[in-house]
């Protein structure tokens, strides 16, 4: 029972599933084709970030890692609030949300 | 104890972010997100964060998705249709993708003195977080208050009615 408890997690576990987290988000942004999804990906590789952050502040017992998480967090909630305003005013002047339908300032 | 909190909850964490994308309707991506935070948040307490996952599970998963969800709604977004994409993203996003994957992974896994983490570390109270917070970093801290203020306003007059369509085009 004590053995059981007393299991550990190699942090580069950790740092593996950020890494993972991060390169779904990315290829959410390149495959999905709905703008709120689109920026729902986003959202994913933000958090992927934030874990490694938390790891390498557990590693370090340092407490700025996890203050930094946090202000990565505030600035996802000012930028999810933007980012969404954004998306309603796009969808008020092309009624769509399709990107394929978006591409005005595309190259 | 530890690993077996580990191997589940990082298994939720990767199916959410697997649906996420393998999902058509985005209110369901939407659902799969939230998964996502809820279970990272419980990663954040095994790695002795208890301040960030109460922010985790407040902010992200309350106030963000529920953002999400609303917006979701408001526009009444339906199925996505799925299309190619675009050529660049085929040619030069996912060799990149898994390019950046296979060197992270690289690195991390040559790494020496990446510790363990076990159930019986010590947690980072809010105590000493706030400690650092509102001492060394106040400045950082207020500058984010202004930055929240203003994307209020932004979203306001980004998201609310313009005056010429309310009257009309005049």
């Amino acid at each position: 029972m004590n053995a059981f408890f007393s299991q550990e997690v190699p942090l580069s576990w950790y740092l593996l599933l950020s890494a993972i987290l991060f390169s779904l988000g990315v290829v959410g942004f390149l495959i999905k084709r709905n703008l709120i999804t689109v920026f729902m990906s986003i959202e994913l590789m933000l958090n992927g970030v934030n874990l490694s952050f938390v790891t390498f502040a557990h590693q370090w017992h340092a407490v700025k890692g996890q203050i930094f998480v946090f202000f990565v967090m505030m600035v996802a909630a000012a930028e999810a609030a933007v980012g969404l305003a954004i998306i309603i005013a796009v969808f008020r002047a092309r009624a769509t949300l399709a990107v394929d339908r978006i591409d005005l300032m595309k190259l | 104890m530890h690993l077996i909190l580990f191997i589940v909850f990082a298994g939720f964490c990767l199916a959410g972010a697997i649906n996420l994308l393998l999902q058509s309707h985005p209110i369901n991506s939407a659902l799969s997100l939230i998964v996502v935070m809820v279970s990272l948040a419980v990663l954040y307490l095994l790695l002795g964060a208890e301040f960030l996952a109460a922010a985790q599970v407040i902010v992200y998963a309350g106030a963000i998705m529920v953002l999400f969800t609303f917006v979701i709604m408001l526009l009444n977004a339906s199925r996505e249709e799925r299309t190619l994409g675009s050529r660049a993203a085929l040619r030069v996003g996912f060799p990149a993708v898994v390019a950046i994957l296979a060197i992270i992974a690289t690195v991390i896994l040559h790494t020496q003195g990446l510790g363990v983490a076990r159930l019986s570390d010590g947690i980072t109270s809010t105590e000493e977080l706030s400690a650092v917070l509102f001492t060394k970093l106040l400045l950082p801290f207020e500058v984010t208050s202004v930055l929240i203020l203003i994307a209020i306003l932004g979203a306001v007059a980004l998201a609310g009615h313009d005056e010429r369509e309310r009257t009309g085009g005049k």
